[in-house]
This record gives C-alpha cells, sequence and structure tokens, in this order.
C-alpha cells in the first residue's frame, strides 16, 4: 500500500521532525511545502531552506470521523489546515485540545507526535501536530516562588 | 468584469488568450452509459463492454470504423490490481489494434479524457473516435477506497497527516462557513435536490428521496459534511463517440456540438491554495471555456457540475461564473436548481445521488448533457427546451478541472 | 570549571487515569491503594504518544533553556527508557534528528531500568569533563509499562526529563560528585519480547529499592564528606510515595526536603523519567547557592546518587520554559475504557 516501504518515509522525515520548509531571498516568501524552484521568481528566485517557528493560528478545520485504512485506529481526530506565522499554510492534525474547543483564529504551536505505524512490525512515522498555545505556564514562576518563601511546598494533597 | 480582472491580475493572460487553431468542429453522435452503483457481478471488464457496446449500437457504426480509443480511470491499479487500462478497453471490445490511451487526472480523469478525444478530432488525425471512462470501486473495503482516493490530494502534506478527501472539503467547508455564513441545513439542500433528480434517472446510484432532517441525522463523516453530504463509492462505465461535425449527420439526426473544452491546473495540495474556498482551476477553465464558446452565462440552461461533497456544488457554481463567491448557497434556499428553476443543476443526481464511479463520471455528465440536449431525459427529469449544457469535473480538491459546453444549434 | 546543568525541561502527557477508576476495574479496594501508594492518578500517553515523542518534546524544553548551546556544539544525545518504541534501532537518533543536532555526534539508548537515563547524565558528564565533547543531553523518559490489573499498572505513567550537560558560565546547577551502586538483584524485569514487566513483589523494596538508593546515597555523602543537613533537597526515584518518604528517614533527611521533588503522587511512575522530573520539579524553586541530593534506581539493581550546587545562573534560565507544576496541572481525565484503548490494550481486528 502506499504507506507502506521506507525510503519514502526517510525521504521528507527532518521536514516533517522540524517543520522546515523553503525561503526564496529574492522575493522574501516562504514556502511549505519545501519547493526547489520559487514559483513567483521562476529561476531568478535564490531559495534555501528555512525552519518555521511552529506558531500560527487555525484557518480551518475539521473532525475526521471516518479516517482511511491508516489512520483508522485514531478517529475522531482533528485536522487543521493552519496559517504559520511566516505566512505558508500547512495540513496537520491539532491535539491536546477538545473538537468542541477549537475554533479558526486559534494560536497553534506545532509539536512532535506519532503519524502512524506501518503494522505492529513495521516502521513508526513521527510528525509534526499542533497543539493549543498555552502561555498559563508563565505564571507558575511567581506563584511557585511565593510558595517557596511561606515554606508550604508541600506537593501531597 | 471582476474575474477577468483577477485572472489578469494573477498574471495567467496568457492562458486565456491563446486560441486553439482548430481544423474543424466536433459533434457528440452518441451516448452509453451503466447504471452507476454496487455492481458485485460485474468487473472493470463488463462495465466497459456494457456502456461501449450501446454507444457503439447507437451510432450505428461498426467497431471496424473506429480510430481511437481514450479511457478515463483513475485507479485500476489499487482498487483491481489492474493498469494498461487503455490496452484492455481495446481488447475487450474487440476492436485491437485500435489505438488506445488510458487518461488519468483523479476524479477528472474522464473530463479529461474527453478533451483528448476532442483534440484527436478537431485536429483531424482520428475521425471516429471512442471517450469512455470506467472505474470499479467496491470490491476494496470503505477504508480501502477511502486511503485509494486520498492519493488524488498531496500524499506527502495532506494524506500523510491524516487528511482524507472528506476531510479536505469540509476544511472548505468550514472556511466558507465562517467567511460567508452558510449553514449545515442549506449545504443539506444541495444533496436534497440531487437525490430528487437521481429518483427520476433510471441509472443513478440512489434513486430514494430525502429531506433535510436526513441528512442533517446521518453519520458525521468529517463536521460540517456528513454521510449524505458525500457522494458514494460506485461502479461504473460512460461513454460517447465523437466525430466531425459535418459528419454528424451520417451517423444521427441529433448530433451535440462541443462548443468547448476547457482544462486548467491548480495546486495538488489545498495548503497552497489562493482562497480554499475557490477552486482557481475551476474558474480558469470556465472563463476559457466561455471565451471559446462565445457565450455567456445566461446562455447556459444545465449544468452538471462535480459536487463529491455538498459544499463542491456550491464552490462549483460561484467559480463557474453563475453567481458571485459567497452567494451560491442562496441559490439553494429557494430552489431555483431543480428541474423548472432557473439553472437546473445535476439533473442526473449528480455524484450524491448519481453516483461517483471516479474515472467515468466526467464522461457520465457530458452522457446527462446529451440526452437533456436531444430531449430524451427519461424519468420526469426533462428540461424543456435545453439547447446549451455546461459539464464540470474535477480532480482532487481542485487541482484538475475541466469545463465542457456542449450545444445542438 | 563548573561543570553541570545548562539547561532542563520535562514533558509530561496531558491524559490522566484516577486510581479509583483502574480498581474498579478490577474489584481493588480503591482507598487501600492509594494510601499504600500514597498516589492519586497517574498520567497517560495519548494515541500518538510515546517515549520518542515525549523524549523530544522534554528536550525541546530543555533546549529552550539552554540558550548558548547552538546545535552543532551538542556532541551526545542518551536517552534511557524501558519503553522504547523499537527494540532495535534507537530513539536517541530520532531525537537528535528531531531537535536538528545531526550528524556530527554520538546517540545511544540506555536501559538499566528505571535508571537508565542517570547513567546517560554520567556519560555525558564524562564526556564533557574530558573535553570529548562540549555539550551532551541525557533524556529520560517512558510510557510505562504494567500489566492490567496488576499492581504496577496503578502507577505506570508516561512523561520525561531532558538535561543538558556543559560546563562554564551557563551551568545553572553544577554537579560536584556522582556515584553508583550496582548488584544483580532480580526485583523487576521484563524478558526479550514479553510486553509487560514482571516484578517479585515484596521483594522489590528492601534487598533492591532500600539496599541500593540507601547505599548509594550514604557513599556519596561519605566520598563527598557531606552530610543530609548539607542539603536543602533530595530527590530519590519514586515509584510510590511510600518508598522515598521511607528512604529519607532512614537516611537522616527531613522530609520538608523530599517534597519539592516528589511528583509521584500526581504523575504516577515515570520510570526512566521519574527521578529527574523530581529532579526538575526542584530546580523550578531552587535558588543559587542551595545543594540538591539526587539518587536514582533501577531494577535489576542498581542507583545513582549526584550531589548538585544550584548557581546564579538559574534566576536568567527558569523562567524560559514550563515548569513540572504546570504539566501536572494540565491534565484531562479518562476513564478505563478509554485508557484502554489509548494503551492500545484492546485487540484490533
Amino acid at each position: 500500500m502506499s504507506n507502506s516501504g521506507v525510503p519514502k518515509h526517510w525521504r521528507s522525515m527532518k521536514e516533517r521532525y522540524r517543520l522546515l520548509g523553503t525561503y526564496c531571498e529574492n522575493c522574501r516568501t516562504s514556502f511549505f511545502p519545501p519547493r526547489k524552484i520559487c514559483p513567483k521568481c521562476r529561476r531568478k528566485g535564490k531559495t534555501r531552506q528555512i525552519e518555521f517557528s511552529g506558531r500560527g493560528k487555525v484557518f480551518s478545520y475539521t473532525v475526521i470521523n471516518v479516517g482511511s485504512k491508516t489512520f483508522e485506529s485514531y478517529t475522531p481526530y482533528i485536522i487543521g489546515l493552519i496559517e504559520l506565522e511566516e505566512g505558508p499554510r500547512v495540513m496537520s492534525q491539532i491535539v491536546d485540545c477538545k473538537p468542541e474547543d477549537v475554533y479558526i483564529g486559534m494560536e497553534v504551536e506545532a509539536c512532535l507526535r506519532k503519524l502512524f505505524e506501518q503494522g505492529e512490525s513495521g516502521i513508526i512515522s513521527y510528525g509534526f501536530k499542533f497543539r493549543p498555545v498555552d502561555n498559563s505556564w508563565k505564571e507558575y514562576y511567581k506563584k511557585l516562588l511565593a510558595e517557596k518563601k511561606m515554606k508550604i511546598v508541600q506537593r501531597i494533597s | 468584469m471582476n474575474t477577468w480582472i483577477t485572472l489578469y491580475t494573477l498574471g495567467i493572460g496568457g492562458f486565456l488568450r491563446r486560441v486553439e487553431n482548430l481544423k474543424r468542429d466536433v459533434a457528440i453522435i452518441s451516448v452509453g452509459s451503466t447504471r452507476f452503483g454496487e455492481h458485485w457481478d460485474k468487473g472493470i471488464k463488463d462495465l466497459v463492454w456494457e456502456a461501449g457496446i450501446q454507444a457503439v449500437e447507437e451510432a450505428g457504426i461498426s467497431g471496424r470504423d473506429i480510430q481511437y480509443i481514450v479511457f478515463g480511470n483513475m485507479s485500476g491499479g489499487m482498487f483491481e490490481g489492474q493498469e494498461h487500462v487503455g490496452a484492455l478497453v481495446a481488447d475487450f471490445l474487440g476492436l485491437n489494434p485500435v489505438p488506445a490511451t488510458r487518461v488519468e487526472a483523479a476524479c477528472a480523469s474522464g473530463g479529461v479524457a474527453f478533451l483528448h478525444g476532442y483534440m484527436a478530432v478537431a485536429s483531424g488525425l482520428y475521425d471516429l473516435v471512442v471517450v469512455g471512462g470506467v472505474e470499479k470501486m467496491t470490491d476494496v473495503e470503505s477504508v480501502q477506497a477511502t486511503e485509494i482516493l486520498s492519493a488524488a490530494m498531496d500524499y506527502e502534506w495532506e494524506a500523510y497527516f491524516g487528511a482524507t478527501f472528506p476531510g479536505v472539503y469540509a476544511l472548505m467547508a468550514m472556511r466558507y462557513m465562517h467567511q460567508y455564513g452558510l449553514k449545515p441545513e442549506t449545504l443539506a439542500k444541495v444533496a436534497v435536490k440531487n437525490h430528487y433528480h437521481g429518483s427520476m434517472n433510471p441509472l443513478a446510484h440512489f434513486r430514494n428521496r430525502i429531506t433535510v432532517e436526513d441528512v442533517l441525522s446521518s453519520p458525521i463523516v468529517a463536521y460540517p459534511l456528513r454521510r449524505n453530504d458525500c457522494c458514494p463509492v460506485s461502479d461504473g462505465a460512460a461513454c460517447v463517440i465523437l466525430a466531425p461535425l459535418d459528419e454528424a449527420k451520417k451517423y444521427t439526426d441529433t448530433p451535440v456540438k462541443v462548443e468547448a473544452v476547457a482544462q486548467a491546473s491548480d495546486t495538488l495540495s489545498l495548503l497552497e491554495r489562493r482562497d480554499i474556498c475557490t477552486l482557481d482551476a475551476t474558474v480558469y477553465a470556465a472563463e476559457k471555456a466561455f471565451a471559446k464558446a462565445g457565450l455567456e452565462r445566461k446562455d447556459i440552461d444545465i449544468v452538471e457540475v462535480h459536487d463529491c461533497f455538498t459544499i463542491a456544488e456550491i464552490l462549483a457554481l460561484e467559480d463557474l461564473g453563475f453567481c458571485r463567491k459567497g452567494e451560491g448557497f442562496k441559490l439553494y434556499e429557494e430552489g431555483e436548481t431543480y428541474v423548472g428553476g432557473k439553472l437546473p443543476v445535476n439533473t442526473d443526481g449528480g455524484l450524491k445521488a448519481g453516483g461517483h464511479a471516479v474515472g467515468a463520471t466526467g464522461i457520465k455528465q457530458i452522457v446527462e448533457i446529451v440526452k437533456q440536449l436531444r430531449g430524451e431525459a427519461e424519468g420526469g427529469r426533462q428540461v424543456d427546451g435545453a439547447e446549451v449544457g455546461l459539464a464540470h469535473n474535477v480532480g482532487g480538491s481542485g487541482a484538475t478541472a475541466v469545463v465542457t459546453i456542449l450545444s445542438r444549434r | 570549571m563548573k561543570i553541570g546543568i545548562v539547561g532542563y525541561g520535562v514533558y509530561i502527557p496531558k491524559l490522566r487515569i484516577k486510581i479509583e477508576d483502574i480498581a474498579r476495574v478490577w474489584g481493588h479496594d480503591a482507598s487501600s491503594y492509594k494510601d499504600g501508594l500514597g498516589v492519586e492518578e497517574k498520567s497517560v500517553p495519548s494515541l500518538d504518544e510515546d517515549t520518542v515523542t515525549i523524549a523530544v518534546e522534554a528536550a525541546r524544553n530543555a533546549m529552550k533553556r539552554a540558550v548558548e548551546v547552538k546545535p552543532g556544539e551538542v556532541g551526545a544525545v542518551f536517552v534511557g527508557s524501558e519503553s522504547h518504541p523499537y527494540a532495535v534501532k534507537p530513539t536517541a537518533s530520532t531525537v537528535a534528528e528531531a531537535l536538528g543536532l545531526t550528524p556530527n555526534l554520538t546517540a545511544a539508548d540506555m536501559e538499566f531500568a528505571c535508571k537508565a537515563a542517570t547513567t546517560g547524565l554520567q556519560a555525558c558528564l564524562g564526556l564533557v569533563k574530558a573535553g570529548y565533547i562540549k555539550y551532551g543531553i541525557a533524556i529520560g523518559a517512558d510510557t510505562a509499562q504494567g500489566a492490567p490489573g496488576d499492581a504496577l499498572e496503578y502507577t505506570a505513567a508516561a512523561g520525561g526529563a531532558a538535561y543538558v550537560i556543559g560546563s562554564g558560565e551557563g551551568v545553572i546547577a553544577e554537579i560536584e560528585y556522582t556515584h553508583s551502586y550496582t548488584q544483580d538483584v532480580p526485583d523487576f524485569w521484563r524478558r526479550d519480547g514479553s510486553p509487560y514487566p514482571r516484578h517479585a513483589g515484596r521483594f522489590t523494596g528492601e534487598p533492591a529499592y532500600f539496599e541500593h538508593v540507601i547505599s548509594c546515597t550514604k557513599a556519596l555523602l561519605e566520598k563527598t564528606g557531606t552530610t543530609p543537613n548539607d542539603y536543602d533537597y533530595v530527590v530519590f526515584h519514586q515509584p510510590n510515595a511510600k518508598f522515598p518518604l521511607r528512604a529519607a528517614k532512614i537516611l537522616g533527611f527531613e522530609e520538608r526536603k523530599l517534597w519539592p521533588g516528589l511528583v509521584v503522587s500526581r504523575l504516577g511512575n515515570t520510570y526512566s523519567g521519574s527521578s529527574l522530573i523530581g529532579l526538575a520539579s526542584v530546580l523550578d524553586i531552587a535558588s543559587p547557592g542551595e545543594r540538591i541530593l539526587v539518587t536514582s534506581y533501577g531494577s535489576g539493581a542498581g542507583s545513582d546518587s549526584f550531589s548538585i550546587v544550584v548557581t546564579d545562573a538559574i534566576e536568567s534560565k527558569r523562567e524560559l520554559a514550563p515548569p513540572v507544576m504546570y504539566y501536572l496541572d494540565r491534565r484531562e481525565y479518562v476513564d478505563y475504557s478509554l485508557y484502554a484503548r489509548y494503551r492500545r490494550l484492546f485487540k484490533e481486528g
């Protein structure tokens, strides 16, 4: 089947692990998926690889209830079209989030997750997915250090 | 006109300005089609034979008169383990050594095959050409079919991450709903209308009428698309025979003239689209087809559009220029797309009720328009006085679009 | 020159299951398990999370704090785990690739039950100290296995911690000394090809956990000439809350020094991640000059002890990545049926 075999998975592995795309130095545009040639500048363009920040916003989304054979065991899952802060859009899953909590415009960030396995004994494909941005952790340190001063750092409820 | 301005600013003026210097006009002299549906007892060869023999008999020709065969087929290899479909068709129709070509453009394979048959006759290379399409889809499990169909998207950056075909159209629908205020109830009306038309078509996959409630209570496939927003997986074959227009009367009293066929391409993936609520390939192909035919939108009496999902029909009517972007769904609030309405759409039930045997669909659409223009559409779905019809066939999520305009003028 | 931690980071999956939900399925008395283990709930990996993804997320957090480290300067990645997705093919090379550290580095998976990661940490220390590499990353990550219905199921959790080891001004916690203690003790094992580990019940206590944790810690105190009074915090491997509490008592550490690093009650036992997530929880609040004692434990059996002193550099780096407490609070409960699906306990058709 289309998802079997090894070299095909390996070829674009780095791009999937790290969200790598192409940047044209001539027109200063970022592209995803990676391209050999800038479609705007054609051969006048000067392209190089870039790593996207992984931050973006949900441009559109859906919940897949009926998956293809490869993804059957993961349903239901959320598929999003994410607009990266650098401009290009990418398609991937949105995780750590309930379907009813996703909305167009929601801020998300890339993380690494398992995409699928080639059966029980084949290779495992990993790649970027997105999760909601949660900056609430930044507030924790004030609280943690205050608690420490008050000598009440007991962790067991 | 707004669309023209957009197209020119996008730098595709050259695409539209190019005028084909064709030697001669082309006509459809006969058609044939199987019923679309689950044909447990028929394989790919049986389907081809059934559609092919109808077309040959209707034209009153001998197989020996046929000079070229071109067939659309998306994935005989993955559905059936059978490639080399061109030669298979020639062989099984008993037409060896007539040259035969298989054309693949995902769900637009039929439409693209039609363009190639048209070029073969218009250029003067051949006189009598069989154009068809065939797909045998039900031999695999549905999850397998979903996987095979997702090969028409960008495998590496869409399907690999779990996107499915309904999923990609659902992304368009969600964005469209967000931007233009479309409601799932209106989407449902597209399916209701197509089932109504399908109930009058003996060749349709589904012949039952359904209600908006039926659609909204069917299981979700990919929100907002429910099972009744999605076309079925069908087996089927369809066929037409082309001849030079000035010789067409030799074969039939009711030749149908091919006014224009235009094809355009767009990004394979949805993620790189300029606007995911517009299929630019449809826009380009439509502009070119109308320019070539020298016709206006108002001249069109019936339309067959590629409604693989309900949202696709709404997008198609906008992208073909029958209404403005963001307003297509309003046509459904008033029932204008029914037979008897201002613009009857998918009178055979479309892909939704008529069925979607992917490689055959583009030809099936043309068969329906030919029947309508000849006044032969049965079951009460005939559009009175239909003179000009348009067929719109899409591959993938819009990477290929073919627009064909036919007339009985 | 100071050698030690230049960055640290943790990752804990969002899903949790409560002890009550597991006990209900097997007809066990939940309160006796909760009291006996001192554990309320445990983390559960999602369908698409495994040791690789947890290790990558933890390492990315560690790299956010290790601001001065450039990708080409990392010379080693070691991942300790009992649940490497492959029996053959390293987790570490995937982690290195995902962090953009390839190709000029060494990478390997470590295996020594729950102490594999601290062994990796020692390997990094050695390579840095010898001058072979500038920085090394040691990671402990697990989606811990416990057979359905077994006592282990109540605690076997998912999570990981990563430590970037290096030297110089960027060191936020200097590792002053490390000592290890190892013997052949068959207290807990998983045979090749078996899906779940087995254990020798109460035998895992005295001759195994306590023998090694206590002896190793004592040896470190002796060799460094320190006493429990010299340490502000102590972190032990935490298969449950009771074991480390008892070890602290036996060794003469005040209980309050254990609390900041005792995360098992709300997390469960993350096996290779256990003591290192505990250490991270301490680093989240520790002040410059404070001293931490860490002793890991791995069945089979061995312990690694570390004496660590926090430096001024921690102030500028600490708040660059999420603290352990954030991950403990970030949670969504699943019941046993969903848990069973996520842990793939059902045979698929």
